[in-house]
């Protein structure tokens, strides 16, 4: 009995990789490049990739073959290993960035519990990949661990561009490391838990953090609490534009100083990795935004508690799907929220970055924990 | 002497950054959705639309050689349009009228007229210089081949673009 659950419990998780990891992120990566490509141009009055469609036909679907055409570009490209590298971490760095990224999808839930009838049992299989209890710290420690994959990219390619672009990229990565760790503190203080698909179902019951507006959220105290988190979703979210090395942040590849930064002497496949580390990280960090305050897969105004009341096999399947579509369309919305942030915003400058991070959101965000506490306590 | 250049004093508000931000995100968005309702000019989508009808009349597209109004061409081999032009696009290769023919005196008419429009430059230089007004550049600049042979426009070829002008110089008439 228990090797057949095992069993069940291996191939589960397999097909929930492939499914979310592979499926669904590295689609949407590819999608999300489309989309800043369409959305940038119609931002400055233009018109972006619209051409590429079916091949050998006339039909172009808006452009949305681009991002396949890019890929095989990418992959048929000459791959160019300049002499002057230390060819070991000059090959090793492309793949740090992209595996952490990916591999902080894990413990990002995607929907709720599936129940496939199968048989006589019910098998229970929660939508995501790894229910492990400490999301969050898990997700802090694998996303610091990309700035090895940059900082080994800009030594290993022994150019002073690349070079800049890695130091850089590591002095930023430390400075917002610290206000995003402490900025989703009152957050799991006012849950007062850990584990991401617990945060879900609670915010699904009692109202997000962002919008308690049912359950147990209309009290006093969670529309005070709302100051705090609103202070901690601001703090939160610049940071993981500053994390994954998105504009205004984008320090580390800077083309005005740096040319392309740490990816300088990179070419083909091994630069399309870092592209693509940089925006599954995006899509990752989005994802994490949309769990901790927007209240993850759930329905707004406690639909989800009706939809999951709901028992019985056409349910178990179908719920959890809508939730999975919820999910996304939050995902996807906060996607396109980082483009429009990207083109509007010009680049800070380093003194203005390094300041914004250890000056204003360090201390707003320990002052923070404080006031969090104080309501808590006060209105208990 | 040093020019001391004042920072300009921000205020409270200015030195929050967010509502600058939020004037320029709402800026972007503004535009964003003008774009998509169609109300700003964006590039043409060339193949499909094109700007043909708003060509001006000086527009200089692809060289070629015209008829008169009694079919005749109107070139004499001068090789002026040869010698004047730049990059050297143009290759005559002069020939006799037959006495016999109805534009006998005339005597000569090109055998041969290439233009490499590889190497032409749209100048419009041959049309100024030709003494006989033979040479024009009309409004064709889609000029496209798959090898090097093609995109040299024979007499023929010039021809059919050019086809007829009429009016200009009618020297030749009187002695026909
Ligand atoms: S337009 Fe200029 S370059 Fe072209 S054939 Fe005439 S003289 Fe030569
Ligand atoms: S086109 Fe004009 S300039 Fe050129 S050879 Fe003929 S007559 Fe002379």
């Amino acid at each position: 009995m228990l090797a057949a659950i095992d069993l069940f419990f291996l191939v589960s998780t397999m097909v929930k990789i492939v499914f979310f990891v592979m499926v669904v992120v590295m689609t949407l990566v590819a999608y999300t490049v489309y989309a800043e490509r369409r959305f940038s141009a119609i931002i400055q009055d233009r018109v972006g990739p619209n051409r590429v469609g079916i091949p050998f036909t006339k039909i172009s679907l808006a452009g949305l073959g681009q991002p396949i055409a890019d890929g095989l570009k990418f992959l048929l490209k000459e791959d160019f290993t300049p002499k002057h590298v230390n060819t070991f971490y000059y090959w090793l760095a492309p793949a740090l960035t992209m595996v952490p990224a990916l591999m902080s999808a894990a413990v990002v839930p995607f929907g709720s519990e599936m129940a496939i009838p199968f048989g006589d049992e019910i098998y229970r299989v929660p939508l995501v990949i790894a229910d492990i209890n400490v999301g969050p710290v898990f997700v802090f420690a694998i996303t610091s661990l990309s700035v090895y994959g940059i900082v080994i990219a800009g030594w290993s390619s022994n150019s002073k561009y690349s070079f800049f672009g890695g130091v850089r990229s590591s002095s930023q990565m430390i400075s917002y490391e610290i206000c995003m760790g402490l900025s989703i503190i009152p957050v799991i203080m006012i849950l007062g838990e850990l584990n991401l698909t617990k945060i879900v179902e609670a915010q699904s019951a009692n109202g997000w953090l962002l919008l308690p507006a049912w359950g147990n959220g209309l009290s006093m105290q969670s529309w005070l609490l709302l100051i705090p988190v609103i202070i901690s979703f601001v703090i939160f979210t610049i940071s993981i534009f500053a994390e994954t090395n998105r504009l205004p942040f984008d320090l580390p590849e800077c083309e005005t100083e740096l040319v392309a930064g740490y990816h300088t002497e990179y070419s083909s496949m091994k630069f399309a990795l870092f592209f693509l580390g940089e925006y599954a990280a995006m899509i990752i960090g989005s994802g994490i935004i949309v769990t901790l305050f927007l209240g993850g897969w759930s329905l707004p105004f406690g639909l989800s508690e009706h939809l999951l009341a709901n028992k019985g096999g056409f349910w178990g399947i179908i719920t959890p799907l809508i939730h999975f579509g919820c999910f996304m369309s939050k995902v996807v919305a906060f996607l396109l929220f980082f483009i429009w942030v990207r083109w509007s915003i010009p680049r800070f400058r380093y003194d203005q970055l390094m300041r914004l991070g250890w000056v204003f959101f360090f201390e707003i965000a320990l002052a923070n924990i404080v006031l969090t506490a104080i309501i808590m306590v006060v209105l208990r | 002497m040093a020019i001391v250049v004042n920072r300009p004093k921000l205020s409270f508000l200015e030195n929050l950054y967010f509502p600058g931000i939020i004037k320029g995100l709402i800026i972007t968005i503004k535009h964003a959705f003008k774009s998509l309702r169609g109300e700003t000019h964006v590039t043409m989508q060339y193949p499909e639309e094109k700007w043909d009808a708003h060509l001006p009349d000086y527009y200089r597209g692809a060289p070629t050689l015209v008829k008169d109004e009694h079919e005749r061409e109107r070139c004499v081999s001068c090789q002026l349009c040869e010698f004047i032009c730049p990059p050297r696009a143009i290759t005559i290769t002069p020939g006799e009228i037959p006495k016999d023919d109805k534009w006998g005196k005339v005597e000569k008419a090109p055998k041969a007229f290439e233009i490499d429009m590889i190497r032409c430059i749209y100048c419009g230089l041959c049309e100024e210089v030709c003494p006989e007004q033979a040479i024009y550049l009309r409004k064709d600049y889609a000029i496209t081949g798959t090898s090097r042979a093609e995109m040299v426009h024979d007499k023929e070829k010039l021809y059919e673009i050019g086809g007829v002008r009429t009016g200009l110089v009618n020297k030749w008439n009187e002695l026909k």
